[in-house]
């Protein structure tokens, strides 16, 4: 048993469960969660280590653009940073480049050809609040413009009212759109309140058969939290252990600095061992992360702090 | 006849043990330990004074000083030159009202008369105000309207560098480091300073001054410690877009200039002593501001 798990619930049933019945064996101990997460935070890195910690997790990001005001060029020149992150320095360019669906065809153009994967966001990006047949088709034509990765919003709406089986039976019917593509499952966790819940959103996603599972949108106020993300790559765990089938876990939204970069790699690394710390089990969704990796990348390499105009950022 | 009451001589005694005080740094207005929970102890002038404990800063507490001062430094550069005046005033008016602390301070650890400690706090609050006045009046002076032919303004104004490294020395305390930080600030520029060892305690007084006196959060960083150790690591951080140091030791100069060549950062340096320099009204010069700004160059068409 993991020591981040609940001992026996033995109070009464609550409203709470009425809504979701127990969950055998996958109560959320909060406190111990959290404090694990936290515990993880104060390591020390040695010097090499760090620097490939740094370069690992540039090759885990999902370089990502999701705004009203993203233009083809913006999207081009945001390819062109995921293909070398800092000119002239030799680091590894980023897992995938994560762009709304109209601008897919721009960026599949960019990166042509190079191990950079395109991924488009769909079905009713960020708050799912579309009738499904809408959700499907946006999800449909993200693939057909050449999406290697589709990155896709559970419904909050079903899942709060309970409905669970509603969300399961979506999320298959994603897959199945999303064709020979990746699919990455977007819980938004800040919109489901309790870890219970979020350990059980995830849970479905994993069982409807998603590739990944994902923290959040980056649209809300509450984003990926260091605790949030543990949880979930203990229920990737189990799930893998249950089923033999790995998924890996994306954390999204509000990861600006690489020290909160590399403490998700040692949670990572705690919760699924050495073999996971690779992107195709964990992601990065960010767009400024990349700046600050690059720039303790350069510290570390030169011995010299860097000044924020030393990297160029987009 | 009035019998005293035991109970009051007890607080009259805790009174005088005071409140044992810890000097912490000052990081983006917060007054946090070394995160390395390291501590250097000042000894006092004289044996019969107490010592005093503050922070021993680490090179990590300076990356985080250059952080906060960096992200200060939109928001202080672009503030109306009006509102740092001011804010450079009121620094000055919360020096004065600490005034015996001040006195005590340099008292204790620098071992100065009193009267000395005196002059020099007017001083350093003169020095402030005369700065302060500085701030709406330097584009003026510092700046040009420049001849060119054709139907162009042409303008040029002095504006801030950046994050600057301030390397007060050691003695006297409070004026040397008032001395420097107000000619860096006025013009909008952030700092981070290294008072080391007894000028500690007195800087990071000056530090509770600045966050009554409604300077932004991170404009100025307060670090104490050892200035051997922290040394290389101002001079080698890109962060910083001028050194402004006072010293005595050539191998101090050398070691900034040889580094800040590395990423041509602007530079004044200064004699740390006689402390006669620091009492004198060189101390006064408007080309320590004019060092610590760039000149930017704008055309304007003339309309009709």
């Amino acid at each position: 048993m993991s020591a981040t798990r609940a001992s026996k619930n033995v109070a009464p049933p609550s409203l709470e469960e009425e809504v979701f019945p127990p969950f055998p064996g996958r109560g959320v101990d909060q406190v111990g969660l959290e404090e694990r997460a936290a515990s993880l935070r104060t390591r020390s890195w040695k010097r090499e280590t760090k620097t490939a910690a740094l370069e690992r997790a540039i090759s885990m990001t999902d370089l990502t653009t999701l705004e009203g005001a993203d233009t083809p060029e913006r999207v081009r020149r945001l390819c062109r940073r995921a293909l070398g992150p800092a000119p002239g320095l030799p680091l590894p360019p980023v897992a995938a480049v994560c762009v709304y669906p109209a601008l897919v065809e721009t960026a599949v153009a960019t990166l042509q050809g190079s191990p950079v994967a395109v991924a488009s966001v769909a079905s009713g990006f960020p708050s799912g609040q579309l009738p499904l047949r809408i959700r499907l088709s946006d999800t449909r034509a993200a693939v057909e413009a050449g999406a290697d990765e589709i990155d896709v919003v559970i419904s909050r709406n079903a899942f709060l009212r309970g409905d669970l089986s509603r969300v399961e039976d979506e999320v298959a019917a994603f897959k199945e759109a999303a064709g020979g593509a990746q699919l990455k499952v977007i819980l938004e966790t800040g919109e489901l309140g309790t870890f219970d819940r979020i350990a059980r959103a995830a849970w479905i996603a994993c069982r409807a058969g998603a590739d990944f599972i994902k923290t959040s949108t980056g649209k809300v106020r509450i984003n990926a939290t260091p605790a949030t993300a543990l949880c979930m790559l203990e229920i990737a765990r189990d799930f893998e252990r249950e089923t033999g089938r790995a998924v890996g876990v994306k954390v999204a939204g509000g990861i600006r600095t690489a020290r909160d970069a590399i403490h998700y790699l040692a949670i990572l690394h705690e919760t699924l061992g050495p073999g996971a710390l690779t992107n195709r089990r964990f992601r990065f969704g960010a767009s400024s992360l990349l700046d600050d990796l690059c720039r303790q990348w350069r510290k570390q390499k030169t011995g010299r702090y860097q000044a924020p105009e030393d990297i160029p950022s987009d | 006849m009035e019998t005293k009451d035991p109970r009051e001589e007890r607080t009259m005694t805790e009174r005088r043990d005071g409140v044992h005080k810890t000097y912490k740094l000052f990081l983006g207005g917060a007054f946090p330990r070394s995160e390395s929970g390291r501590h250097l102890t000042v000894t006092p002038a004289s044996k019969t004074a107490a010592s005093a404990q503050v922070c021993r800063a680490s090179r990590k507490d300076l990356r985080n000083a250059v952080e906060a001062a960096g992200k200060a430094f939109p928001g202080w550069a672009a503030a109306k030159a009006m509102l740092r005046g001011q804010i450079l005033y009121r620094m000055a008016e919360m020096c004065d009202a600490r005034r015996a602390e001040f006195v005590e301070l340099e008292r204790r650890f620098q071992g100065a008369r009193k009267d000395q400690a005196e002059r020099d706090l007017d001083h350093a609050i003169q020095v402030l105000l005369w700065h302060a006045g500085w701030a709406d009046k330097l584009a003026q002076v510092l700046g040009s309207v420049n001849p060119v032919s054709g139907p162009w303004f042409n303008f040029s104004i002095p504006e801030p560098s950046g994050v600057v490294a301030i390397l007060p020395p050691e003695r006297p305390g409070l004026l040397p480091l008032l001395a420097m930080l107000a000619p860096v600030l006025v013009s909008g520029n952030t700092a981070v300073s290294l008072s080391s060892g007894r000028a500690g305690p007195s800087a990071l007084t000056l530090a509770e001054v600045a966050a009554t006196s409604d300077l932004p959060l991170g404009v100025w960083n307060a670090l104490t410690g050892d200035r051997k150790e922290l040394l290389p690591h101002f001079a080698t951080h890109r962060g910083f877009a001028a050194n402004f140091c006072a010293t005595d030791d050539p191998e101090e100069v050398r070691e900034l200039r040889t580094e800040a060549a590395d990423h041509v950062k602007r530079e004044r340096f200064l004699p740390a002593s006689p402390a006669s320099f620091w009492r004198s009204r060189k101390v006064r010069d408007l080309e320590w501001i004019r060092s610590f700004t760039e000149i930017k160059t704008a055309w304007h068409p003339i309309g009709l």
